[in-house]
């Protein structure tokens, strides 16, 4: 049964619950509300409540232990002997999934009956040339193992769907009828229907902590198999970074050097496009702008904010590369080969880090108290003394704070590095160069076709690991700076 | 008796005017307005930046939304059309007539001199001949009825008619010949090829990579629409149920510190970190599809959930406890207080930040690249709803990129194009916040 009606049928059984409870309710009081503990809704919800919530808990559960538990029961099947040298029991487990959505496919258009794809046999019945004919794509000669595998494969989920189907309307039926024989006039529902929906409150608020569990093991694990293929001393202390794609294992240098090198040169680029523009943008907002010009100026800035790092990635490979080109490629200075390189990023990224800047400053210069202005004016002090010498200083923390998270965001960046900076990496310091960085390559390595299991593939975990690390330091470090001198003028 | 007058030398009286400044007040004042100065030159230089972008957008952007068009009224007779019909190159001999069409067309313009052969009209216009035998098949009482035809000429000559292709740059190859051109030219001075807005761009599907001209945006703002309604679906409940329990009722304890710092740190996750995390637990461990509108959503939801519940905790905390302790008074229990009084009053500004977070997951491009969202081409509309979230299908941006990256720089005004589309929907998004409000926004 679809996953799809499967849900309905349990909102359907839900919304039965709610009439039925709360018609329950009423009848129970003798039809006079008055004698009823709580509002006739909150019986009813008490009902639904309780046909909905087990049901698809369990539902979730079941769909994400189903393909682990038919996984690990169907691999065990493959036999050691038939996974040929050049191959992985994780490919061949794919090769069986792709093969069982064939035989799934190949039935629901009528090209095999169900009986067929349950007993063909590989060596009897041509089954990857009908595959074929049917327009299902398989890779290669599907052999007996496989096709007994996607064949028990197959039956194995068949029979988890329908058990699961069974078991999540009989979870909803027996949660409305609990719930429906609590229903009684003197039963508090209310209390009950609260304390619910708070621990429902309480679980939306821990899907953050969720998330959080989620990217960390998803990282720390494929980073792990990472370092089992590829030792972490090389990596990290690498100064080569040449994947290959074509060989298995030993052939490609992993070293994370070049692309930290891109990375950080790009940021420092951009930061120092972005730091001396959106401080002086927001010291001059803050102390001389008028409210006419704040009022437009500000939100104008802020729209630079707003636009998708898509557009200024192309902007970076489309407009300001062919720019720089022709100022310091060929036929001007000779520096720059392609459009590509660290300067195109690195301004880019120092345009869409502005308003970054920019904002938080100006927070932050509001925050310093008007005393310490007054105080400084009092002593003959023209304005900009006292922005040199009494506000900045007071708003220096907060300031260092905005630009490391101006700097985090710099580091985390994809978009305009995979357009702007180039593919090569490279440990140069010719800002005209084209060099690549961290995110650049997490790209470029999971979206080729390599699997999985392969140490090209896995590295971009390991990078994902690293940009994850550096900026919760940067991010942790800036909030605490800025939290910790905002309390000091509050 | 006062110092002054002990200590002369101290305080040296003013020499001068008052009225003129001393060499010291001119430095700094002129320090003053030179410091005055840095400031408007960043504002300036932050505003220019933003003009600049613009601008090139909507220029190079522009010229994806005409196409050029050949305009030839056409006409086939049942005679013609079955003895095409049964010689062995079928769409060559519909090619023929188109030819002789468009020679006659010309002739009557007075246009003789004017020489093309089928080839060139091949690299004008491309497959004429198969486009004119699906109409006739697909429109079998068209036969002997004028039909004027409107064929979209190749993404060159659409070019070479904005300008970015220049005639000195062309060179002789199997796309254009140089004395396609002078046809071309002639066509254009006959009224033949005229500029039209390009309805497919708007409305089409993506196109392989060897044909720009027929690429389309639509299906991809499809697959963008059913992302957003699973962040939508998603985000704003768990969203909003999250802020209620974090404002309202949680206890100040560990876990509730642990939630709050898990919420400002995920706000400042790298989106290429999110786009890991889908990979990693929505392909690889729970075998979604990959490419699906679903899992971009679904990684789309895991990203903006911070944005939103930031937002919405700061319209909760707008709404004054006078109202939580009235609703109270009354004997309403500390849900009902929430739900029926708290919640409705900040509403508004709920809304506003769940629409700045859609607009913010609506551009995001990071993410879908290692989903699978990239290099897919979307051939056509989903075929129903369900269909619409677990079919792979492209995304705005997605398709941006993907236009980006392809080698034929025809594609890249498809992509400016296509961003024109995106900052459409984004800009619109943006003031729908901002009117609402506007409208809504109460100060207490």
């Amino acid at each position: 049964m679809p996953l799809f009606w499967l849900v309905m049928i349990v909102f359907a059984i839900a919304a039965f619950g709610y009439v039925m409870g709360r018609q329950r309710a009423l009848r129970s009081a003798g039809g006079d509300s008055r004698q009823l503990h709580s509002l006739p809704a909150y019986y009813g919800s008490n009902s639904a409540l309780k046909a909905l919530v087990p049901a698809l808990l369990l539902l979730v559960a079941w769909l994400l232990i189903q393909p682990l538990y038919v996984s690990s029961a169907v691999s065990g099947m493959i036999p050691e002997s038939d996974i040929a040298d050049n191959s992985s029991r994780g490919l061949m487990m794919s090769e069986v999934r792709r093969a069982a959505e064939g035989l799934d496919n190949a039935v629901a258009a009528g090209l095999m009956t169900e009986d067929e794809a349950r007993n063909a046999r590989a060596d009897f019945t041509d089954v990857t040339a009908r595959l074929k004919d049917a327009g299902q794509i398989v890779t290669s000669q599907i052999t007996q193992p496989i096709l007994r595998a996607a064949q028990h494969y197959r039956i194995l989920n068949a029979t988890g769907n329908m058990i699961m189907s069974v078991l999540v309307i009989l979870v909803a039926l027996a949660g409305c009828v609990l719930g429906l024989r609590e229903t009684h006039f003197e039963f508090r529902a209310r209390n009950v229907v609260e304390k619910g929906i708070l621990v429902l409150l309480m679980a939306a608020g821990s899907i953050a902590i969720l998330t959080t569990i989620g990217i960390i093991l998803s990282l720390v694990f494929n980073t792990i198999e990472f370092f089992r293929l590829y030792p972490a001393w090389d990596f990290f202390t690498g100064l080569n970074w040449a994947p290959s794609f074509s060989g298995r294992g030993g052939s490609s240098d992993l070293g994370i050097i070049p692309l930290l090198w891109g990375t950080f040169y790009i940021s420092i680029v951009a930061l120092a496009v972005a730091v001396p523009i959106g401080l002086f943008s927001a010291i001059y907002l803050s102390e001389y702008a008028g409210p006419r010009v704040r009022s437009f100026a500000k939100p104008l800035l802020e729209v630079l904010a707003g636009i998708p790092t898509i557009v200024y990635g192309l902007f970076a490979l489309l407009t300001v590369g062919p720019l720089l080109v022709s100022v310091f490629g060929k036929d001007g200075l000779g520096w720059m080969q392609a459009g590509t390189a660290v300067m195109t990023a690195g301004l880019v990224m120092g345009i869409m880090l502005i308003p970054f800047v920019s904002s938080l400053s100006d927070d932050i210069i509001n925050a310093v108290p008007q005393a310490m202005r007054d105080g400084s004016y009092g002593l003959g002090a023209t304005k900009s003394e006292t922005i040199r010498q009494v506000v900045l200083p007071a708003a220096l923390p907060g300031i260092v704070g905005a630009i490391l998270l101006a700097a985090s965001r710099a580091i985390g960046e994809t978009m305009i590095v995979v357009l702007g900076a180039g593919a090569a990496a490279r440990l140069s310091l010719n800002p005209f160069e084209a060099m690549t960085t961290v995110t650049a390559k997490i790209v470029s390595q999971l979206t080729g076709d390599a699997d999985f299991a392969s140490p090209e593939a896995l590295v971009a975990f390991a990078l994902g690991m690293t940009l994850f690390v550096i900026t919760l330091g940067l991010n942790v470090f800036a909030l605490y700076i800025v939290r910790k001198y905002r309390e000091q003028y509050e | 008796m006062t110092d002054a007058t002990l200590n002369p030398s101290a305080d040296a009286p003013r020499k001068g005017s008052l009225h003129a400044q001393d060499a010291r007040t001119t430095r700094r004042n002129r320090a003053e307005a030179r410091f005055k100065a840095y400031g408007i030159t960043a504002i300036v230089i932050g505003l220019l930046f933003l003009v600049v972008l613009v601008t090139s957008i909507i220029r190079s952007g522009a010229p994806a939304f005409t196409h050029t068009v050949v305009k030839v009224d056409f006409s086939i007779s049942q005679a013609q059309l079955d003895e095409a019909e049964g010689q062995l190159f079928k769409t060559k001999a519909y090619q023929t007539l188109f030819v002789n069409a468009l020679k006659a067309q010309l002739d009557e313009k007075g246009l003789e001199g004017v020489t093309f052969d089928e080839a060139a009209i091949e690299r004008l216009l491309g497959k004429v001949g198969s486009t004119i035998r699906e109409y006739y098949a697909a429109n079998p009482d068209q036969v002997d009825q004028d039909v004027s035809f409107e064929l979209s000429a190749s993404s060159r000559v659409d070019r070479y008619f904005n300008g970015e292709l220049t005639r000195d740059a062309v060179e002789d190859s199997r796309f254009l010949m140089k004395t396609d051109l002078d046809l071309a030219d002639a066509l254009a001075e006959a009224g033949i090829i005229t500029s039209a807005f390009n309805w497919n761009f708007i409305t089409g599907a993506d196109s392989g990579v060897d044909n720009p001209g027929g690429a389309g945006i639509g299906a991809s703002v499809v697959g963008s629409f059913f992302m957003m309604l699973v962040v939508l679906f998603l985000s704003l409940p768990i969203g909003v149920a999250a802020s209620i329990y974090l404002e309202e009722f949680a206890p100040q304890n560990r876990f509730t510190d642990l939630i709050e710092v898990n919420i400002s740190n995920l706000a400042a996750v790298p989106s290429i970190v999110f786009g890991i995390l889908g990979l990693a637990v929505f392909i690889q461990f729970m075998h979604l599809p990959q490419s699906a509108p679903l899992v971009g959503g679904l990684v789309l939801t895991l990203m903006t959930l911070p944005t939103i519940i930031i937002s919405t905790r700061a319209s909760l905390k707008a709404v004054p406890p006078s109202i939580r302790d009235a609703a109270l008074g009354v004997g309403a229990s500390k849900m009902q207080a929430v739900f029926h009084h708290v919640l409705p009053l900040a509403m508004p500004g709920i809304l506003t930040g769940t629409i700045i977070g859609l607009a913010q997951a609506l551009g995001e491009t990071a993410p879908l690249l290692l989903i699978g969202m990239v290099g897919f081409v979307a051939r056509g509309y989903p075929d129903g709803f369900v269909a619409g979230f677990t079919e792979p299908n492209s995304a705005m941006p997605a398709q941006i990129y993907t236009w980006a990256a392809r080698a034929d720089a025809s594609f890249y005004e498809k992509a400016w194009g296509g961003i024109i589309i995106l900052m459409a929907f984004l800009l619109t998004m943006n003031i729908i916040a901002i009117l609402l409000r506007r409208k809504f926004e109460r100060r207490w």
